[in-house]
């Protein structure tokens, strides 16, 4: 009897985690669907002229942008755990606000900070003694590196957050043990924390590059042709939306590959954390003088990557105030954009504690696939997956108001799109696999004994979740929801397209406005997204703190 | 309860956001609006029947026509706005109607010595270095080339791309107001971009230093050797199932009155498209408009094949 509750309990749990598993699942259908529609001989053109060069610069961005996170998001963690410094507390969390900076935004205020005529190269023109620029300028930044840089000073976050958590949770008794060895600093960093770090790095570099493949704003208008622009030109310009889902399909194989590999070299690795809490590091503290300047060398990337854009942001706004006043607008969008993003974070958040939990609780095939297909719609360039939750979403709605025209005579319009319940489903669909993985991250943490015990002292799969795995696991997923919750408000071509009538978002309207060239109108816009974006990211850094 | 009508628009809301608004303070009727960038014609298509959407509002003729070729739109019978509307500037069927347009025009360095120009002179070896341009994938441009294409062909289209892309002094990208700022900036001395924005920055309607801007700039309207300059539209449909047909054609019949052709011009600085209707004297300024005959039809059906060569030129690497 006993027995049968307990496995009664986790086939709920399967049962649950299908049924998230599978819409999320839906979009890529649609679009294998579309693309199966013939593209009208495209693939020789393409062939020939396009998808080179778009694997080429896709590739470079790719391999330019890891190689940069790593180096700055691996640094500036083990600058921050393992040395002591002024202005060390300050800099933990500092460096997390980038995160806060949707890539669309930095490219439209380097562009304008860096331009010829803006005040960086005015002062150094002046400074140098050169009358115009034609006769100095800056080298171009519209250009691959100019992409590279920039997104690497948004996304190192992502690597910075998760290599940071692995120092100090895994690092600092092996760390100890091995100065006590007489291993000296630099070569403890090398032989000992980083190789520990690996999986760390891995998940957060797997992340930024994600972001970085999925980016349109920046390299559209920092002139590089990724394949998720030539998805886009493809799509936009010829209206040819099968061709469009062919590229994305052979783009998400291409994902899936890279994620595999990865998965692959590290198949042999297992980390476990032993069941006391871990030791915290006992940082070196450095003098007054190598103090300042790690401090200095650690602002560094908030400077670039937060600080400079975020007060031009500010300057522009305080300029636009003054000129237009304050839309009345402004107050509705940042409304939406926080209850929408806040809502979504929830649901994503509990969709992902139960298939992780699924998966951790029920080990097998059938689990580790659903684990897999929840991430398949992070890894979508982000406008074609929107077409693949636009098809069946309003195929559904068609439905349901066909269905209550005919029996209830009288239509309901439409009801998801209309509610903006698309809008949800596009968000848990994009954004399921940050939930996912952090929870699974923090489940790992929780050693296997615990369940065990927990299951022979007669708790079925549902109460060692309830007992066990939901409070220990608390600071992860506040982890998770924050990191979800600014990936949503920024999050823009779901929403552009599945938004109802006369709802407005802080993206959506700073999109309009720099679709005709005059963001200065939405830098209020850009602002108050920077803004709402930074105080989970400090919310976050709390956390982590107190988790250290 | 009072009428209503629901838009789904490509054109930016802070442009015709004013019209919309005249339109409600002189007809009583509510006007609900959605801005979609891409995927305009793929959200009606899904939504099918039950797509709230009245009135299909798009930017650029080769969206334009592609919601009329997928059957997303229906013929409307007006005699004001078949009186309103000139024939080129709107479908043969009826299902689709030109609002507004704008001019596809050469921006300069002041101090250069130029006095006209023909879109073929981009390609001259003379401007190597010199040229600033978006990308060779956006509608305004793949409109441009697919023009070359009709004046010309597709081979000479390719030879004169290959020639512009040459000449680009950066890599082809932004948007068309960044071309004034690099000529400002020094990076270049000539480039194509829309007549409207010249409007926009010399109004001050953006802000002082953008007046800068378009002062620094002169603007002369190219044409094709044989032929004029090229010229887009802002354009409507009404959808196949709209809701609220009968409002749907008020709004446009409004949109195409001197009321509103004046608002367009005074709001967004492009040029009205009823004949005789008051062009912004900033506008005016730039000499007189000399549209080119190829009709927009025929601008559309090239479109793929204007945005292939530029891909084969690799206009945007």
């Amino acid at each position: 009897m006993l027995k049968a509750v307990r496995r009664r309990s986790g086939r709920v749990w399967l049962l649950a985690s299908v049924l998230i598993a599978a819409p999320v699942a839906t979009p890529v259908l649609a679009l294998l669907w579309q693309a199966l529609q013939g593209s009208n001989g495209l693939w020789p053109h393409l062939l020939a002229y396009v998808l080179p060069q778009a694997f080429l610069q896709t590739g470079m961005l790719l391999v330019g942008v890891g190689v940069l996170v790593t180096l700055l998001g691996t640094s500036t963690a083990w600058l921050v755990t393992a040395y002591d410094f002024p202005g060390r507390r300050l800099l933990e969390w500092a460096l997390l606000l980038p995160l806060a900076m949707p890539t669309y935004i930095i490219a439209y205020a380097y562009l304008d900070l860096l331009h010829p005529i803006g005040w960086v190269q005015g002062a150094i023109r002046a400074a140098l003694g050169y009358a115009s620029p034609r006769d100095f300028r800056l080298p171009e930044i519209r250009s691959m590196a100019g992409c590279i840089v920039l997104l690497s000073f948004v996304l190192y976050p992502y690597v910075y957050l998760t290599t940071r958590a692995m120092f100090f949770t895994q690092a600092a008794n092996l760390v100890e043990v091995s100065r006590t060895l007489g291993t000296g600093r630099g070569r403890v960093f090398w032989r000992v924390a980083l190789p520990l770090a690996r999986p760390a790095i891995a998940v957060g570099v797997s992340l930024a590059l994600m972001e970085a493949l999925n980016d349109i704003g920046a390299s559209e208008f920092l002139g590089v042709k990724t394949l998720t622009v030539s998805v886009y030109t493809t799509w936009v310009t010829r209206s040819d939306l099968p061709g469009a889902a062919q590229i994305a399909v052979a783009m998400l194989l291409l994902v899936v590959a890279l994620v595999t590999i990865e998965r692959w070299a590290r198949r042999r690795q297992r980390y476990w954390s032993s069941a006391q809490r871990a030791r915290s590091f006992t940082p070196h503290r450095l003098g007054s003088v190598s103090g300042l300047a790690a401090f200095a060398l650690g602002l560094i990337p908030v400077l670039i990557g937060f600080i400079a854009p975020a007060s031009y942001l500010a300057v522009e706004a305080w300029k636009r105030f003054r000129f237009a006043g304050l839309s009345p607008r402004l107050l509705s969008e940042t409304f939406n954009t926080v209850t929408l993003s806040a809502m979504a974070t929830l649901a994503i958040l509990l969709f992902g504690l139960v298939i992780a939990y699924a998966a951790r609780s029920l080990p097998g095939r059938l689990t580790a696939a659903l684990q897999r297909i929840s991430t398949v719609g992070y890894a979508m360039p982000g406008t074609v997956l929107a077409i693949g939750i636009l098809v069946p979403v309003a195929a559904l709605d068609r439905m349901i108001d066909q269905t209550a025209l005919a029996w209830l005579g009288m239509p309901t319009g439409l009801l998801l799109i209309g509610s903006g319940a698309a809008l949800g489903y596009a968000y848990v669909t994009r954004f399921l696999a940050i939930s996912v993985g952090s929870v699974e991250a923090g489940f790992s943490r929780i050693p296997r004994s615990f369940d065990h015990a927990a299951r022979s002292l007669g708790q079925n799969v549902t109460g060692t979740f309830r007992h066990i795995h939901l409070p220990l696991s608390k600071p992860s997923l506040v982890a998770a929801g924050l990191l979800v919750f600014v990936d949503c408000m920024k999050e823009l071509p779901a929403t552009l397209l599945l938004r109802p009538l006369n709802f407005e978002t802080l993206a959506t309207h700073l999109y309009g406005e720099a679709a005709r060239g005059t963001y200065e109108e939405a830098s209020i816009a850009a602002l108050a997204i920077v803004l709402v974006g930074t105080l989970p990211v400090i919310v976050l850094a709390r956390i982590g703190r107190w988790k250290s | 309860m009072a009428a209503e009508l629901n838009i789904y628009t490509t054109r930016e809301p802070g442009l015709i956001q004013p019209l919309l608004d005249a339109f409600t303070t002189s007809s009583g009727i509510k006007v609900n609006t959605v801005f979609l960038k891409d995927g305009l014609a793929e959200r009606v298509a899904s939504e099918g029947e039950s797509s709230p959407a009245d009135v299909l509002m798009t930017v650029d003729v080769g969206n334009l026509a592609d919601l009329a070729d997928k059957g997303l739109t229906q013929p409307v019978e007006s005699d004001a706005l078949k009186a309103a509307v000139p024939e080129n500037l709107r479908d043969p069927a009826n299902n689709w109607f030109a609002l507004s347009m704008r001019a596809r025009v050469l921006y300069a360095a002041k101090d250069l010595d130029l006095a006209s120009f023909n879109y073929e002179d981009l390609a001259d070896p003379k401007w190597k270095g010199k040229v600033c341009i978006r990308s060779g994938q956006h509608p305004y441009n793949t409109a441009l080339f697919a023009d070359y294409i009709a004046h010309h062909g597709a081979e000479a289209a390719e030879t004169w791309l290959a020639g512009v892309k040459e000449n680009l002094a950066r890599k082809a990208g932004g948007g068309d107001r960044d071309v004034a700022k690099d000529i400002l900036g020094g990076i270049c001395d000539i480039g194509i971009a829309n007549s409207y924005y010249v409007g926009l920055m010399r109004s001050g309607k953006g802000g002082e230093e953008q007046v800068a801007w378009g002062n620094t700039i002169k603007v002369i309207l190219p044409t094709f050797e044989d032929g004029g300059t090229q010229v887009n539209i802002s354009g409507a449909a009404v959808a196949k199932h709209a809701p609220n047909k009968d409002e749907a054609v008020k709004l446009l019949e409004y949109l195409v009155s001197d009321e509103a052709q004046k608002l367009y011009a005074e709001a967004n600085y492009e040029y009205p498209i009823k004949a005789g209707a008051a062009i912004d004297p900033i506008i005016a300024s730039f000499g007189g408009l000399k549209v080119d005959p190829v009709r927009l039809t025929e601008i559309v059906k090239l479109r793929k094949q204007a945005s292939e060569l530029a891909e084969k030129v690799g206009f945007d690497n």
